[in-house]
């Protein structure tokens, strides 16, 4: 009995003074961006901030260079590893440039994770994706599917070029889902190649082939407002619901107009938040980045880090009528 | 018998019988192609290629090339399109008076380094091609203006239905009104063949060859201005990709249309048929699904097959400079 009393006093006291020194002082997160100066980036540092008023200990020190180069970031990162800070979290210009740097940082004890824009597994210990590549498939069939007129319809995709990567793959995940959705008809995939011009040439020829089509998913910026318009233009507002990815500020009047219902993109405030409280997490040690380990994400849920210690956020978000204006300002 | 060869040899016959060869074609597989709403819609979409193809006409008609006419029309364009959304309420006729503006001034820009400067053509508007392009990078710090920022009249203007086709067509086809009068009908239209097809010979008749391309090159670049504002307007969208190699289509315009690269010939109804041969390609092949790299190996073996046709004219050029040259069979 006493053995145990002293087992657990000392235990108490070791407990202490382990988390004494983390709850004691401030935790400085540095937030490393691209550039300062761009919409997207000032969106996740509101996230940021938002984290930091939750977490209570938490200072945050949104930074970057002035223009998008690694060689920028490298200076950021000496100069903050010179004050100190408990963590940084950065969207990276390079993937491989910035590792000696971020290296050196994590020698010093310094927590590193990469977020949006990743850097090589060396040179930090986990890395967010906004979203992945199933839930990203995913939500363009759901948003295409919840609005077509009694649940079934026509439906085609306007990707970018034929040989695009990220958008191949994100097809590919819309196939996989289809069977989920039973009303949803995929019916053809076209390519726009990025250009307004042939974009829009190629959402006629769905408008003049399918007279049936209910809705497009474009997974790209430049298709999916070339294709809103190609829709406004026909007069089929209101017929054929253009869904799929694009930025806010582009997709505003398009969404105004009628010919977009939702669209999605990753919500860079949620994305700024959770890189901050992951940050968190691992640098008072309430969390350790491995393969397969989960790390809480306050009110994001959990991120599940995968064989190179990099996880997915969450779905993108879905933008409408509702919200669209706000981001708008945004990015 | 003879006016039938005549007839058959002509570039512009030619390629009225390839186009209804295309169109039956397509209207085999997809019968709604054809109709005439769906006719005036390949119109409409190729109008800004066909004015583009025009003042493209002019240059290679003396001998020259013009590289630079897509960025210029990113960059005017890009440039209207941003006054618009800082001054909403600028007239739409100011802003279209400043795309042609602007269009000629950068085309005159290209002139004054051929003429004065005597640099080759291909290499000026090459260098031209990545600096107004970089312009348009550096004016906008590569921002998108969108089709919410643009005004309702900005937007408007190309769409307007009047008696029955949208301006943007009959834009179009005032274009190319004007070029018959201006490449048939007056001293520096014929000075446009007369340089491309026999510098020397033009010079001994009096003719400033190097004038002459600096008004051709002015030509080209007022009419990409003017696109510039079309394009924007049409797409509802400003961004710096804007048209991005779409140069080698205007070209192939007038490549596809009968112009000799060798300058000299061309006429602006082979030119127009080339554009519009080109449309209908572009337009046509998304409705029979037709796999994305056979479009571009299709439009590919089209240029090379004019110009294969073209190569045949070019032999029978003589010391004429100012006779209609045909192709010979």
């Amino acid at each position: 009995m006493t053995l145990f009393k002293k087992l657990a006093a000392t235990t108490a006291v070791a407990l202490a003074m382990l988390a004494g020194p983390a709850s004691a002082e401030t935790v400085k997160i540095a937030l490393v961006v691209k550039a300062l100066g761009i919409g997207f980036f000032d969106a996740a540092n509101k996230g940021a901030q938002e984290a930091a008023k939750e977490l209570g200990d938490v200072e945050v020190i949104y930074t970057g260079p002035t223009n998008t180069t690694a060689e920028g970031q490298i200076e950021v990162i000496n100069s903050l590893i010179a004050q100190k800070v408990n963590a940084i979290a950065i969207s990276a210009n390079d993937k491989d440039a910035l590792v000696p740097a971020l290296k050196k940082a994590m020698e010093r004890g310094i927590t590193v994770i990469s977020w949006d824009s990743g850097v090589a597994p060396e040179g930090r210990l986990m890395h967010l994706n906004p979203s992945s590549n199933e839930l990203i498939g995913n939500m363009c069939v759901k948003m295409a599917a919840d609005n077509l007129p009694d649940g079934k319809g026509d439906v085609a995709i306007l990707s970018a070029a034929s040989t695009a990567t990220n958008q191949n793959t994100w097809i590919e995940e819309m196939k996989k889902v289809l069977p989920k959705y039973p009303g949803v008809k995929l019916v053809d995939t076209v390519y726009g190649d990025d250009l307004a011009d042939k974009s829009y040439r190629e959402m006629q020829g769905l408008i003049a082939k399918y007279p049936d089509l209910k809705a497009v998913i474009a997974p790209t910026s430049v298709g999916i407002v070339a294709a809103a318009q190609a829709v406004e233009d026909a007069g089929k507002t209101g017929q054929i619901n253009v869904t799929g990815l694009g930025l806010p500020s582009e997709m505003a009047g398009h969404v105004k107009a009628g010919s977009s219902k939702s669209f999605a993109i990753w919500n860079p405030i949620d994305l700024g938040y959770a890189a901050t409280t992951i940050a968190y997490e691992l640098a008072t040690g309430k969390a350790e980045a491995k393969p397969g380990a989960e790390i809480p994400m306050g009110r994001m849920g959990k991120v599940k880090l995968d064989d190179t210690s990099s996880g997915a956020m969450a779905d993108p978000f879905v933008y409408d009528a509702k919200n669209v204006e706000e981001f708008a300002k945004i990015f | 018998m003879s006016l039938i060869r005549t007839l058959l040899a002509r570039r512009e016959t030619l390629l009225l019988c390839a186009m209804l060869a295309l169109l039956i074609g397509v209207t085999a597989r997809f019968p709604e192609f054809a109709t005439p709403a769906s006719l005036a819609n390949v119109f409409h979409d190729t109008s800004i290629l066909i004015i583009l193809a025009l003042g493209q006409m002019a240059v290679i008609l003396t001998k020259s090339i013009d590289l630079s006419v897509a960025a210029n029309l990113a960059f005017t364009g890009m440039t209207v399109a941003m006054l618009n959304h800082a001054f909403p309420d600028l007239s739409i006729l100011v802003l279209m008076g400043l795309a042609l503006t602007m269009g000629l001034a950068l085309g005159a820009i290209n002139g004054l380094m051929v003429w004065r400067l005597n640099m080759p053509p291909i290499v000026v508007t090459l260098g031209t091609l990545t600096i107004y392009r970089g312009l348009a990078f550096v004016e906008s710090g590569g921002a998108w203006v969108n089709a919410h920022e643009m005004s309702p009249a900005f937007l408007e203007l190309p769409r307007a239905v009047v008696a029955g086709l949208p301006v943007l067509s009959w834009l179009a086809i005032l274009a190319i009104g004007l070029s018959v009068l201006l490449f048939d009908r007056t001293p520096i239209g014929r000075a446009f063949f007369a340089t491309g097809g026999n510098a020397v010979a033009a010079v001994y008749t009096g003719i400033d060859v190097g004038r002459t391309r600096f008004y051709a090159f002015c030509l080209s670049g007022m009419l990409a201005g003017l696109s510039g504002y079309l394009w924007v307007s049409r797409y509802a969208v400003a961004y710096v990709d804007v048209a991005g190699g779409f140069e080698l289509n205007v070209i192939a315009a007038c490549v596809i249309g009968g112009v000799s690269i060798a300058g000299g010939i061309g006429s602006v109804a082979g030119t127009v048929l080339g554009a519009l041969f080109l449309g209908l390609i572009m337009n046509a092949l998304p409705v029979i699904g037709v796999s994305p790299f056979w479009q571009m190996a299709i439009s590919g073996a089209v240029i090379i097959a004019a110009v294969t046709i073209n190569a045949r004219a070019e032999r029978s050029v003589g010391r004429n400079i100012l006779r209609r040259k045909e192709i010979v069979l």
